[in-house]
């Protein structure tokens, strides 16, 4: 075999796998570091879908059963869990940042940062097949995909610094936003490795809409107003450019995927 | 593709250099971006332009001296390792 060949992908998540002390633990069972948030306790409806997740974490195939949970799946094992109705959204509005237990639908570090590393480990496999491998172009790709992402956060910033959008959105839950299409870009180099070219673009196309939907819906919560937020359309110059605004930020994420991906299956 | 951290790194060095060359009196009075002209209402909230306004006159006040020191370093190195 050859002796620079990148490891499995499937040994990348399992080393990783213990990323205790940096991340919150999104299961409902064991010691809870998440309380000292002062956060309200859950209602019950909150703590069945966290203990619900806890059970789906022992059994993925479950998540794979329901077509619309699996839908979810590719957004995160947590709101794969919430399996009552098609609420996937932002739950909790509130002053305090929520931690995952309490509400399902907020944004965590676990899955973009499995996620990209699962695409680095992806990236190189793809590399590897081709003959183009080498043990530098591993740390290549992943500096610059940690350099794309880190642009799209600060391009971010700066805009809702200019369009001054007072909005409870901290550095750290735009580069959870900005992770998720991590999982976008698995699915088609995965899709791609498998089914060839036409497979790649097929998976990609609906990740890259899949994808702008979710952010389009998580953002208009945080960044529109009150009444534009509810759907009811808002007359007004500034509503008008926080909307072009949540476009962008969604338009820019099935091209960055696509962007990041395409020269890897040449 | 080799979009790596270093070029980012670079091209932000680049980029605060240009935005710290804007001087207030001599040019930016004269398009029309200077500090003190016409930022509008008090109750209002700023527009697109007074808040770029504020954010060069910004970044030239609070860069200006940590400039000194990381284009330094930056010279220093370049004419080292190339």
């Amino acid at each position: 075999m050859d002796p620079a060949a990148p490891p499995p992908k499937r040994r990348g998540p399992a080393r990783l796998a213990d990323p205790r002390p940096l991340f919150e633990d999104t299961s409902a069972t064991g010691a809870s570091p998440g309380r000292g948030f002062g956060a309200p306790p859950p209602p019950p409806s909150a703590s069945a879908a966290a203990s619900s997740s806890s059970a789906a974490f022992g059994a993925p195939a479950a998540f794979l059963s329901e077509p619309v949970s699996s839908l979810a799946a590719a957004y995160g094992s947590s709101l794969a869990s919430h399996v009552e109705g098609n609420d996937w959204q932002v739950r909790y509005q509130q002053d305090t940042p929520v931690a995952p237990r309490f509400d399902v639908n907020a944004p965590d570090l676990y899955i973009p940062a499995m996620a990209f590393l699962t695409y680095i480990l992806l990236a190189g496999l793809a590399l590897g097949t081709q003959n183009r491998f080498s043990p530098d172009s591993l740390g290549l790709v992943a500096s610059s995909a940690l350099a794309w992402l880190l642009l799209e956060v600060l391009s971010v910033l700066l805009s809702l610094y200019l369009v001054t959008v007072s909005t409870d959105l901290t550095p750290i839950d735009l580069l959870a936003f900005a992770g998720y299409k991590y999982v976008g870009m698995i699915v088609g180099l995965l899709a791609g490795l498998l089914l060839g070219r036409a497979g790649y673009y097929a998976a990609l196309s609906w990740c890259c809409l899949s994808s702008f939907i979710f952010t389009i819906r998580t953002l208009r919560l945080k960044l529109l107003s009150e009444a534009a937020a509810e759907g009811v359309p808002v007359r007004g110059a500034r509503n008008q450019l926080r909307l072009y605004l949540t476009t962008a930020i969604g338009a820019a994420q099935p091209l960055l995927m696509y962007w990041l991906t395409f020269h890897l299956l040449r | 593709m080799a979009f790596t951290l270093y070029s980012l790194l670079q091209a932000s060095l680049l980029i605060v250099n240009a935005v710290a060359v804007l001087h207030e009196e001599r040019f930016l009075r004269h398009v029309g971006w200077g500090s003190d002209q016409g930022i509008g209402g008090f109750g209002e909230e700023p527009g697109i332009k007074a808040q770029l306004t504020n954010l060069i006159r910004s970044i030239r006040t609070v860069m200006r001296v940590p400039l000194i020191a990381l284009n330094s370093i930056t010279i220093v190195l370049l004419l080292l390792f190339g």
